[in-house]
């Protein structure tokens, strides 16, 4: 026997396991299933609901699969009678209390309950006294819940332990009077909060702006991106008849786990907003009609190929393909005014950017870090997912330490902060040593630069600072950007031509004779430059594609082309960590909208642009992937000057965008707008 | 011949003021902790003599004490604790509040020299919540004479022995008798027990090797000390060493605490010690243990003797001690819905079968006593409790088990009774019939 292999035998058949693995870990490995409530694979074991007994040899009782280590020798069977003897005892404590209301449940047909009910289960009750009711409890605008479900499995209360760090459901009273709440009447306030809707195994928690709108086995499962941050998290789509019903996680260790930021999971509601642009429309003197597409195509081929000076803006949120699309199209028009950098506010030493804005490492890779030193940014807001790494890693040892104006709250234990005063002078001042000499003595050691940063006065400073201090410790340098898709991006060209062409900000400010948006509403996303409206306004046309309309395009915009959201064209995001990912559309277009690349290509048509003949949206990746070859993953090396400080260095300056701020889909998305952080942000709730 | 009380627990009770300090040494209290202070015992010579004793533990479960206190890691560098369980919540039990009430000295040396064989350098003594009034401030005044006395605390007498000791106060829960629950409240958490393995001498008060231990095993611990483990192991019978402190409570003439050898009859318990069966009449049944063991008819019990042997091959077991008896005149059924009550109140819930089952059980003796019971209750009853035992993390779902599985083993006949006459009592039938 050799010391990291276990042999034991689960239903007479011979299995290596590692030392320490519980039994239950080895019998799903081989595909013996044991059917479980409380166990679940990211939490800690409960070993309370005894769904999982199984027959140990030697064991004088039956023994729970989730709590059991493994040991030489041991025989597990599975199946045998003892076994499902137990697990069946189990099954029908589990549902004399439980109400069988499953043609009413959201939960029916995708229950566990109801899934193990049917092989553990008796036809007919033997219960025959009363049932037990639970008052349902209102814990905010996500999250429904049905508490006389509730089979007390605990994952719930468990996740908010251990998973957020921030405990907030709990159980309170003994017996069978046994209630999950929050103990003082709250709603549950985390950007990770729903997850637990996937955890419940019955339906006790479940998806409250879903709730009673369609059944689990009508819908169609699509897999897509999550629109919103560098993550790129995965997500099922569940569609009935072309329309979005819900977003679940799609697992993926390498990038979300099974876990979703709310953000991603409830943002589809926006797709069916009021505000949704539902056709065309043109202004005339100062007046909107609707129009059809091929009045507003030609209206705005004749705009762009006639304007002597043009520039095209696109939201970091934009898709390659759209990215490639406008590249090419810039090209053909001969403007090097492209840029999709709306956030960012200091554009000098813009010419030392990467190839693409790149994390440092695999985002998993986060977890192994020793030291991680985060600069000018609100993780938990930017890019939640990365923030439950970052607490991974804390809670592995690592030692965290945050470089901010503001002091954000995180639920692990921060190792320090370097905060009170502008990033650049708290970067080039003494409080920043003690950091600097962790970062000498760690192994693994990251930099990362966040988005408050990337949008200061004096970022190109800051960058330079965060480089220097990475390469006298080694440490590695990472940095997040806005929006979902700023790497693939960056790799598509969709940046300033060399030679004259004009960042985001020079473009704005330069009013060029016509200027073509995509998915950018200047009021709420354009930071680069100030009062971005009204010099808009001030242009001679301005061509915005936009799934949404608002009172800022409306006063900005000459012609509105209404565009897909995420949901409704086909296309790839590159996430922080350079991982290419591709989706199709998932769900019906919203009245008269279409894929952004779609439209995209039919303007290269009408300006006569040449090879603008794609089918379809991969033959557009296709080209722009061989066009942009092998790239490699490099950091920002540093310009070899001494940083220079270009903006004010005003904490009171920097722009943290709120977590329900951050895009047009976020902020139409009413159940998040809803949460007490959207109603924090809005100044509407305390603290 | 005449049976010798109060030998070792209880051997300061009819003293003034048994309680002091001064009178607990006057009973040779703290000589054995003192003869450790002068470094004349190693840890392994006293869990040796405790081993050698045949002191099981008292708590219930009357697991040998010395072979527990050698589980505890020796090349351990972190801190170990021993925790001392007198949170006394078994129905019918109430001994240990009269070692805290009466003799506290006994526990609080007892203590220090179990402290001191495992390596622990802290101790805690956790009492029930409803020990607030009198227990408690008893045991605290005792640690602080101890301390005052310089028994106790860092460096003791120049030993280099530390030893504190503090006493914690629960909220008034069955389930934190529970070992690990116990460890969990005291933590200051729910008190829900832990899934073993891992078992605290491994992974115990905040995650250190600890043991636990009941009051009245360590309060013993001193008197083995200094009298010797062999006069101890002989006060009993094979296998059951020592005294024993029994509650009896119920249908007797004199009910109360005593303090008796292990092996002692049942039968002179019940009629030399408390006097008999009250007003003349017939025992019909004997819960030995608190109400978690199974019930003995007495045609059973009155051949058995008070020891871990004879109770457990007689069908019940030894349990904390506390002898609840039953006349002639007890309903059965109405006996095992108030235990089943007390189970459902008390399950922690954390568990499937028990949070679920103990409701189930109660409702349905309720169901049997208002009347509407069907006779394929009886057999539901029984396996629902079969479909407990045996199923969940701690021992309340077994406590809750056996009362229900032995009543009706033994006593079938009054529930078959009530179930048929709609929820008349057999008892009450007779009564009448007798009128």
């Amino acid at each position: 026997m050799s010391d990291d292999i276990v042999n034991i035998e689960v239903d007479g058949k011979p299995v290596e396991a590692r030392p320490g693995q519980m039994v239950i870990e080895v019998t799903d490995k081989i595909g013996a299933y044991v059917p479980r409530f409380c166990y679940h694979e990211k939490l800690s074991v409960a070993a309370n609901c005894r769904m999982c007994l199984v027959d140990i040899e030697g064991a004088p009782k039956p023994i729970p699969a989730c709590a059991q280590p493994v040991n030489e020798g041991m025989k597990v069977f599975t199946k045998s009678p003892r076994a499902i003897a137990a697990q069946k005892a189990t099954m029908e404590f589990l549902l004399i209390n439980h109400p069988l209301d499953c043609p009413i449940c959201d939960q029916g047909g995708e229950c566990e309950l109801q899934d193990l009910a049917m092989g553990y289960g008796r036809d007919v009750s033997r219960y025959n006294d009363g049932k037990r009711v639970v008052k349902d409890k209102d814990i905010g605008p996500l999250v429904s819940t049905d508490m006389t479900r509730c089979i007390h499995c605990t994952r719930c209360v468990r996740f908010g332990e251990e998973i957020q760090g921030k405990p907030q459901l709990g159980t309170t009273l003994r017996g069978e009077n046994v209630v999950i709440s929050t103990y003082v009447e709250q709603n549950i306030d985390h950007e990770l909060s729903a997850n637990i809707i996937d955890l419940c195994p019955v339906g006790a928690l479940n998806n409250k702006p879903y709730r009673y709108s369609a059944r689990a086995w009508e819908m169609v499962q699509r897999a897509t991106v999550a629109p919103h941050d560098c993550v790129g998290s995965n997500l099922y789509a569940h569609v009935l008849r072309g329309t979005v019903k819900r977003i679940v996680p799609r697992s993926n260790e390498a990038i979300n786990e099974s876990w979703l930021a709310d953000r991603d999971r409830f943002s589809y509601e926006a797709i069916y907003s009021a505000d949704r642009l539902a056709q065309p429309r043109i202004k005339e003197s100062g007046e909107w009609r609707d129009i059809d597409w091929e009045e507003a195509l030609e209206a705005a081929a004749a705009v762009l190929k006639d304007a002597d000076t043009v520039g095209l803006l696109a939201s970091p949120s934009a898709t390659v393909e759209e990215g490639h699309l406008l590249a090419r199209l810039a090209q053909h028009l001969g403007t090097s005014n492209l840029d999709h950098r709306i956030e960012r506010r200091d554009f000098s030493d813009q010419e030392n950017d990467p190839a693409f804005p790149w994390l440092g490492c695999s985002i998993a890779d986060i977890e192994k870090q020793d030291v991680i030193v985060v600069i000018g940014s609100h993780i938990r807001q930017e890019a939640p997912i990365l923030a439950h790494r970052l607490r991974k890693a804390a809670l592995a040892g690592a030692s965290v330490n945050f470089v901010s104006s503001e002091e954000h709250e995180y639920f692990f234990d921060v190792d320090s902060y370097v905060s009170g005063a502008g990033l650049v002078q708290l970067l080039s001042g003494d409080a920043i040593k003690p950091v600097v000499e962790k970062l000498k003595e760690a192994q693994n050691a990251l930099v990362l630069i966040g988005n408050i940063a990337g949008r200061h006065r004096a970022f190109s400073a800051v960058r330079s600072l965060a480089a220097d201090i990475a390469a006298r410790t080694g440490a590695k340098l990472g940095t997040l950007s806005p929006g979902a898709n700023s790497a693939g991006l960056s790799l598509a060209g969709v940046l300033p031509q060399k030679g004259d062409g004009l960042h985001a900000a020079a473009m704005v400010d330069s009013a060029p004779e016509a200027t073509l948006l995509l998915n950018v509403e200047p009021d709420a996303d354009f930071h680069a430059t100030d009062d971005a409206v009204a010099k808009l306004a001030e242009q001679e046309f301005v061509v915005a594609m936009t799934p949404f309309i608002s009172d800022a395009l409306l006063e900005a915009a000459d012609l509105l082309l209404p565009i897909g959201t995420f949901a409704e064209t086909s296309g790839t995001y590159v996430n922080v960590e350079g991982t290419w990912q591709s989706f199709s559309g998932v769900a019906n277009p919203v009245g008269e909208a279409r894929p952004a690349w779609k439209v995209l290509r039919v303007l290269g048509n009408l300006v006569d642009a040449d090879g603008f003949d794609y089918v379809t949206s991969e033959d557009v990746l296709a080209e722009c992937k061989a066009q942009v070859g092998d790239v490699e993953a490099r950091a920002y090396e540093g310009s070899g000057q001494p940083a220079k400080v270009n903006g004010e260095d005003k904490p009171a300056d920097e722009i943290d965008v709120p977590l329900y701020s951050v895009d047009g889909l976020v902020r139409r998305a009413t159940a998040l707008q809803r949460t007490t952080e959207a109603r924090r942000e809005a100044g509407e709730e305390k603290g | 011949m005449a049976i010798e009380q109060n030998l070792v627990c209880f051997n300061t009770f009819g003293s003034p003021e048994s309680w002091t300090m001064a009178t607990y040494e006057q009973h040779d209290g703290y000589k054995a902790w003192r003869r450790i202070l002068a470094g004349e015992l190693s840890p392994g010579e006293v869990i040796e003599e405790v081993k050698a004793s045949g002191l099981r533990g008292r708590g219930g479960a009357g697991f040998p004490t010395g072979l527990k206190w050698s589980f505890m890691p020796k090349n351990y560098d972190g801190q170990k604790y021993l925790v001392v369980n007198s949170d006394e919540s078994e129905p019918g039990t109430c001994h240990d509040r009269e070692i805290l009430r009466y003799n506290p000295h006994s526990l609080v040396e007892g203590m220090a020299i179990a402290a001191y064989a495992m390596g622990a350098t802290v101790a805690y003594n956790y009492m029930r919540g409803e020990f607030m009034d009198e227990p408690f401030p008893r045991f605290e005044a005792a640690v602080k004479e101890a301390y005052d006395a310089g028994l106790l605390g860092k460096n003791v007498q120049g030993s280099g022995i530390d030893i504190d000791i503090h006493g914690f106060i629960g909220a008034g829960a069955y389930i934190c008798g529970e070992e690990t629950a116990l460890i969990e409240s005291l933590e200051g958490k729910q008190g829900r027990p832990r899934f073993k393995p891992p078992f605290p001498a491994n992974f115990g008060l905040y995650g250190k090797p600890t043991t636990i231990n009941n009051t009245q095993s360590i309060a013993s611990v001193p008197s083995i000390m200094h009298k010797g483990a062999a006069w101890f192991a002989a006060l009993g019978p094979e296998g059951s060493g020592g005294t024993a402190q029994f509650s009896v409570s119920g249908h007797v003439e004199k009910p109360g605490n005593y303090e008796l050898p292990m092996g002692i009859p049942f039968k002179t318990l019940l009629e030399d010690i408390c006097g008999g069966v009250w007003k003349g009449r017939r025992l019909k049944a004997v819960i030995p243990g608190g109400s978690s063991c199974k019930v003995m008819p007495a045609e059973v019990i009155m051949e058995c003797t008070m020891d871990y042997n004879s109770l457990q091959q007689a069908g019940s077991s030894f349990g904390t001690g506390a002898v609840m008896v039953m006349d002639e005149t007890t309903c059965m059924v109405s006996v095992l819905r108030r235990i089943s009550r007390f189970y459902m109140a008390e399950s922690c819930g954390q568990c499937t079968p028990c949070r679920e089952g103990t409701g189930w059980l109660y409702r349905m003796l309720t169901r049997i006593i208002e009347g509407k019971g069907e006779e394929a209750d009886l057999e539901k009853l029984v396996d629902v409790a079969n479909k407990i035992e045996g199923h969940t993390i701690c021992a309340l779902g077994d406590a809750a088990a056996w009362p229900v599985q032995s009543f009706l083993k033994h006593f079938y006949d009054e529930f078959e009774y009530m179930v048929r006459n709609n929820g008349r009592s057999i008892v009450e039938a007779a009564s009448d019939a007798a009128a």
